[in-house]
């Protein structure tokens, strides 16, 4: 049973209590702690459930790789899943519930799963779930669902706020261990500018732990020297709770930073994401301990040995009385030196290396503890909790020699490089036999846009393990980072060690059943067997029995699994580990929240949101609103009760009758200029622009390269040199894009300026009989139809405001759109409400906008059109100009599938019983295609009920459509049953165009 | 004539850091070739203030011209003296090949005031707002968070930038949401 030292206890504040709860129940700690230490502290040494066997899983290791400990954290909008309690600061208050367990952490049904262990080996539930097909998904994925799945997802909206930092700097330093302050020194006293980040909530790392002397120091004193030295550098920035998320291409790395984690006042941003653009990387990430293979190495107790020595020293929490220490390297004999200076039972040092000898096994000699050479756990004894450990030779098939009560063990497999953000650009890696581990590898680096590789490791990050060189090692690295030399490095006394043994199974001849209770992978409960069988069954890629088993593919994605786990894959294949190689380090390097991602943007910020300089008046006046591209715009102004469809279908009578307005801001307003612009104009549109007069207007199409249509709208000729023209809503930047593109990459000797000018008019559209009339009451122009004919335009001022004046119109009436300067919309909107009082003035919106383009028979871009839709095929062949020898889009429609006269055309479709047809609604024809589907002739693209026929009206692509007027088709509806439409002309109001000639 | 309304009509925040619509201000957007002197002056004049190198904001009481593009600068001046600027440099220009329109009413102008400014920006552009890197006499064309923006500074401690008219609500509730945040304590405050 673990519980809290008497003295010691270097990172906590013994006078400063923190109460916290586990699952409901009270508990307490110190300042400093981590909730680990704290559940240690207080005898909380089961924590969690694994994924699949929900087997009791302890705390392993003190860090951000531990792989058991997952907690969900807080309450309601604060509540986030699958915190590592080993990351997670103490603070008052703090609520922690363990996961994956039903009813009860101690009594969990789910445990049984483990009885059936052997019943569900890799691969599983490939095998077992393939077959019949259907199941998957209604019988055995919503069970394994249930049964399966770490924390809870939250219920609640995020409480918290989230921001985003670009910071630009020299140097970016990942790792605020000794070797992060050494290279810090270096770069920082070399005047680079410095960000260094500590994913803890402390500086130096281990090595205090570890009793490293600096300098001639004690760690814990340099680093302070160290800090303090840098803090008073205004070129380098110290960042504490901020981890190294990432590195990506061009020097680009994510810093994940944690604001109020730790505290329990709660105020402000809670993380903040750094965006670094960095001229260099040091990667002082250090190394994790690997475990080590045998069976029962996942019951509570069992932990790193680094881990151990950490609770020991840093926060006085001991993990048991008596803790058996097993090991196949000297530096795991710290850990019993550790133990026994805090008065603690080390009953055992068990050395898998048959002759251990050097300073750290002498000394632990000396301390009295019996170290048992040649030897492995055979097994560990306990469920729950770890009751002893039984011992084998490790040469052997783990025979029991004997067996040692004890209650916790300190295991230690070695160490790996955390050679993650090396890797994470393209950094390669090279095995070091000696080290028995990956590091990386000097000659394959990440490089950046000079060329030169830009992530430069450092310490035990680059494999260099003894204090001496660590600090030799980033001193180094430091400079490099920072292209100057940097003095002396700082110096450390060396403690010499004995070589390592790789041992990757324990004992190494251990029996089927001992392998199978030998764990890998305790997050995702991956056994050595799991493996082995993985590669039996032919997964003889690292990558691809990773997937299979699941090894490494938790929310700790194998920190701890990776190399013992590709080891046990090489060993199994007959291969030797380099060859094996390992999987893709991707990041992040531990998760990060999703709100970290999305920064501010939520709520109001969650997307741009545009704004019509009408926009505030819609709003107070009942505007339904829809998105159009990133614009809001009314989709029709309700009145009282009205449905959207009855306030609808007032808006187009009104205006049929009466006078309408719509604010048609949002519509697109290019200005082309310049000596070529009738040039470009002409290969831009379809049809020949570059004849139309000063003062005139003309309906244009603007197809892409590939010949399909991708905008219309009208084209005003302003002066000999200039052209504005209007564009679809959704489509002025695009076109705006294509038209720069031509003319910088294709035409870039034309003299062609182009300006987007979208935004600097608000422009209302005055639609209707009294159209006419309401402007001459506003006052200030003659709009007379001589002086402004059908498609003219003018300029002059309407109610004292300057404006330009289209006569153009969109829905068949007599229709004037007026452009005026944004910052006055409003004023003539106002204006043209109050005159247009007596004439029954209502706004509309763009629906009853679409409903009266569709009953005139005009196209909508984005309805008629939809990528693949050339002009010819909606009857627009008139705006296609035959005299130009060319225009964007004509080579592309001559080729055999867009000049085949098979291509289904604009139509009419009106049903025989006046409903209204189905949106995107097929006819269909006789017969089926090859895979036994109706064959189609005809396609739904615009469907409304018309008020003003008060019958369904519609448009349709069909098959030879202009050729089978009066033909009728049918079409289905989604509930088997069919509707019949009569093929007629697109054009069903007012076909002669009197309306809007008068 | 009726008065011209800002987008923003006079929003402002208060703070460490302010945030301030700076109202209706004249904008004349200019494409020509800007080493020609007769396009160079007429500039200067319409805007009372310097003409910029590449990457510029000459910035005067008057108005100000800033560098846009290799054959774009945008000159500001007073909203009533916009039209008769793009008079003038039309008149300036007549015969070579240029576009000068009046573009006061597309965008908005928003200025930040405050020591803490810099990191203010720094929670939505990605480019580089070190007082080594970014200076008063500088323009930089930009985005803040998810929309276009360009940003030059007044002084040590005030900025103003432009941003589109459509989104100037946008911009204004980012830059007051960066504003009220602490500050991150990164870059060395003026």
């Amino acid at each position: 049973m673990s519980t809290r030292l008497a003295t010691g206890g270097r990172l906590i504040d013994r006078g400063a209590r923190v109460e916290f709860t586990f699952n409901g129940k009270r508990l307490s700690g110190y300042a400093g702690d981590t909730l680990a230490s704290a559940m240690l502290g207080a005898g909380q040494t089961l924590m969690g459930r694994s994924f699949k066997y929900h087997r009791p899983r302890g705390v392993v290791a003190s860090g951000a790789e531990e792989p058991n400990a997952l907690m969900g954290i807080g309450t309601d909008g604060h509540f986030e899943p699958n915190q590592r309690a080993t990351t997670q600061e103490l603070f008052p208050g703090l609520t922690a519930r363990s996961q994956n367990h039903w009813p009860s952490l101690e009594f969990d049904v789910g445990g049984i799963n483990k009885h059936l262990s052997r019943f569900l080996p890799a691969g599983f539930y490939y095998k077992m779930f393939i077959h019949p097909r259907p199941f998957w998904k209604h019988v055995y994925e919503p069970f394994i669902r249930q049964s399966a799945g770490l924390g809870a997802a939250p219920r609640d909206r995020d409480a918290d706020t989230y921001e985003h930092y670009y910071a630009h700097v020299d140097v970016l330093i990942a790792g605020g261990g000794i070797a992060g302050l050494a290279a810090a020194l270096a770069a920082g006293r070399a005047g680079a500018k410095v960000l260094l980040v500590e994913q803890a909530g402390h500086w130096g790392g281990r090595a205090p732990v570890d009793g490293a002397v600096i300098d001639g120091k004690p760690a814990e004193a340099w680093i302070k020297d160290a800090v303090q030295t840098l803090e008073d550098m205004d070129n380098v920035d110290l960042r504490l709770r901020c981890m190294a998320a990432g590195v990506y291409d061009h020097g680009y790395a994510l810093c994940y930073e944690r604001l109020t984690d730790h505290l329990a006042d709660k105020a402000g941003p809670r993380h903040r994401l750094w965006r670094v653009r960095a001229g260099r990387i040091v990667t002082a990430t250090g190394a994790i301990e690997r475990p080590l293979s045998f069976a029962g190495n996942d019951i509570p107790g069992v932990m790193l040995a680094s881990a151990v020595r950490d609770y020991v020293v840093n926060w006085a929490v001991s993990p048991g009385d008596r803790t058996v220490v097993v090991t196949n390297n000297d530096d795991a004999y710290r850990t019993a030196i550790a133990l026994k200076k805090a008065g603690l039972e080390v009953p055992a040092v068990i050395d898998a290396r048959a002759a251990p000898e050097g300073p750290l096994v002498e000394e632990v000699k000396s301390l009295g503890v019996k170290v048992l050479s040649g030897k492995a756990i055979a097994k560990v004894k306990g469920r729950k909790f770890v009751t002893g450990v039984a011992i084998a030779a490790q040469a052997g098939e783990g025979a029991v020699l004997e067996e040692i009560a004890c209650d916790a063990v300190a295991v230690s497999g070695g160490w790996s490089p955390v050679v993650h953000l090396w890797s994470h650009c393209g950094g390669k890696l090279t095995w070091d036999e000696a080290q028995a581990a990956f590091r990386p590898n000097p000659d394959k680096g990440p490089t950046g846009a000079d060329g030169a590789v830009f992530v430069i490791p450092a310490g035990a990050a680059n494999g260099e393990m003894a204090t001496s060189s660590v600090l030799s090692d980033a001193h180094a690295a430091g400079a490099k980072a920072a292209g100057a030399d940097a003095g002396d490095a700082p110096t450390a006394e060396v403690t010499a060690e004995g070589p390592i043994a790789p041992v990757w199974m324990m004992p190494q001849g251990a029996k089927p059943e001992l392998r199978a209770k030998a764990w890998l992978d305790y997050q995702n409960d991956v056994k050595v067997s799991d493996v082995q069988l993985a590669a039996r069954e032919g997964f003889e890629s690292v990558e691809h029995a990773k997937r299979y088993t699941t090894l490494g593919m938790a929310t700790d994605q194998g920190k701890l699994s990776n190399i013992n786990g590709l080891a046990t894959l090489a060993h199994a294949l007959g291969e030797d580990i380099p060859q094996v190689g390992t999987t893709t380090f991707r990041p992040p390097y531990t998760p990060i929240s999703m709100g970290s991602i999305a920064g501010e943007a939520r709520g109001a910020l969650f997307q741009p949101l545009r704004r019509s300089p009408l926009h505030g008046w819609h709003e107070a006046n009942g505007a339904d609103f829809e998105p159009v591209g990133h614009w809001r715009r009314p989709y029709t102004f309700k009145r009282g009760d009205e449905s959207r469809e009855q306030s609808v279908a007032r808006e187009i009578n009104n205006t049929r009758q009466g006078l309408g307005l719509l604010d048609a801001s949002t519509l697109g307003k290019i200005i082309v200029k310049g000596p070529d612009a009738g040039r470009f104009m002409d290969m831009l549109y379809t049809n020949m622009m570059s004849t139309l007069a000063p003062g005139k207007c003309r309906y244009g199409l603007m197809c892409s390269e590939n010949g399909f249509l991708m905008d219309d709208g009208v084209v005003a000729r302003l002066d000999e040199d200039t052209f504005l023209c209007h564009t679809t809503s959704g489509g002025a930047d695009r076109v705006h894009a294509h038209m720069e593109e031509w003319l910088q990459t294709e035409w870039w000797d034309w003299k062609v300026y182009t300006a987007n000018l979208t935004e600097q008019y608000a422009q209302i559209a005055v639609v209707g009989p009294k159209a006419r009339k309401v402007l001459e009451k506003l006052g200030g122009m003659d709009l007379s139809a001589e002086t402004l004919p059908f498609m003219g335009w003018a300029t002059g001022t309407l109610a004292g405001i300057p404006a330009r004046v289209f006569r153009i119109s969109f829905s068949g009436e007599l229709s004037f759109e007026v452009a005026v300067a944004a910052g006055q919309g409003l004023a003539l909107w106002e204006a043209l409400m109050e005159a247009g009082q007596e004439f029954g003035v209502m706004p509309y919106g763009t629906e009853a906008l679409h409903v009266m383009r569709a009953e005139k028979g005009f196209i909508m871009i984005g309805d008629e059109t939809e990528g693949t839709v050339i002009p010819q095929d909606l009857g627009l062949s008139w705006a296609i100009s035959k005299k130009k020898d060319d225009y964007i889009g004509k080579r592309g429609q001559e080729r055999e599938f867009l000049a085949s006269p098979d291509r289904w055309k604009l139509v009419g479709l009106q049903t025989l019983d006046g409903s209204v047809l189905p949106e995107g609604a097929y006819a269909v024809a006789e017969g089926t295609n090859a895979n036994g589907q109706r064959n189609t002739q005809g396609r739904v693209t615009s469907t409304y009920h018309s008020p003003t026929l008060d019958r369904g009206i519609a448009m349709g692509l069909v098959k030879d459509g202009p050729d089978r007027m009066g033909e009728v088709l049918t079409f289905p509806r989604v509930d088997g049953t069919g509707v019949e439409a009569r093929i007629v002309s697109p054009v069903f109001f007012d076909p002669e165009g009197e309306k809007q000639n008068v | 004539m009726s008065e011209v309304v800002s987008a923003l009509h006079g929003r402002r925040t208060e703070g460490s850091v302010a945030v301030r619509d700076t109202g209706p201000r004249g904008m004349i957007q200019v494409r020509g070739d800007l080493g020609a002197e007769a396009l160079q002056s007429v500039c200067r004049e319409v805007a009372g203030s310097g003409f910029p190198g590449q990457g510029g904001a000459e910035v005067s009481d008057q108005g100000a011209v800033l560098w846009m593009s290799p054959d774009e600068v945008l000159v500001l001046t007073a909203r009533d003296r916009a039209a008769e600027g793009v008079t003038r440099i039309g008149a300036a220009l007549a015969g070579t090949h240029h576009l000068a329109v009046d573009v006061s009413d597309a965008r908005a102008v928003i200025a930040l005031e405050g020591a803490g400014l810099r990191e203010v920006l720094a929670r939505l552009t990605p480019a580089n707002m070190h007082p080594e890197a970014f200076r008063p006499g500088q323009m930089r064309r930009t985005r803040l968070a998810q929309v276009a923006a360009g940003i030059w500074l007044t002084s040590e401690t005030s900025a103003e930038l432009i941003c589109f008219r459509s989104v100037a609500d946008y911009v204004f509730d980012l830059l007051a949401n960066a504003a009220a945040s602490p500050a991150v304590g990164h870059l060395p405050v003026a």
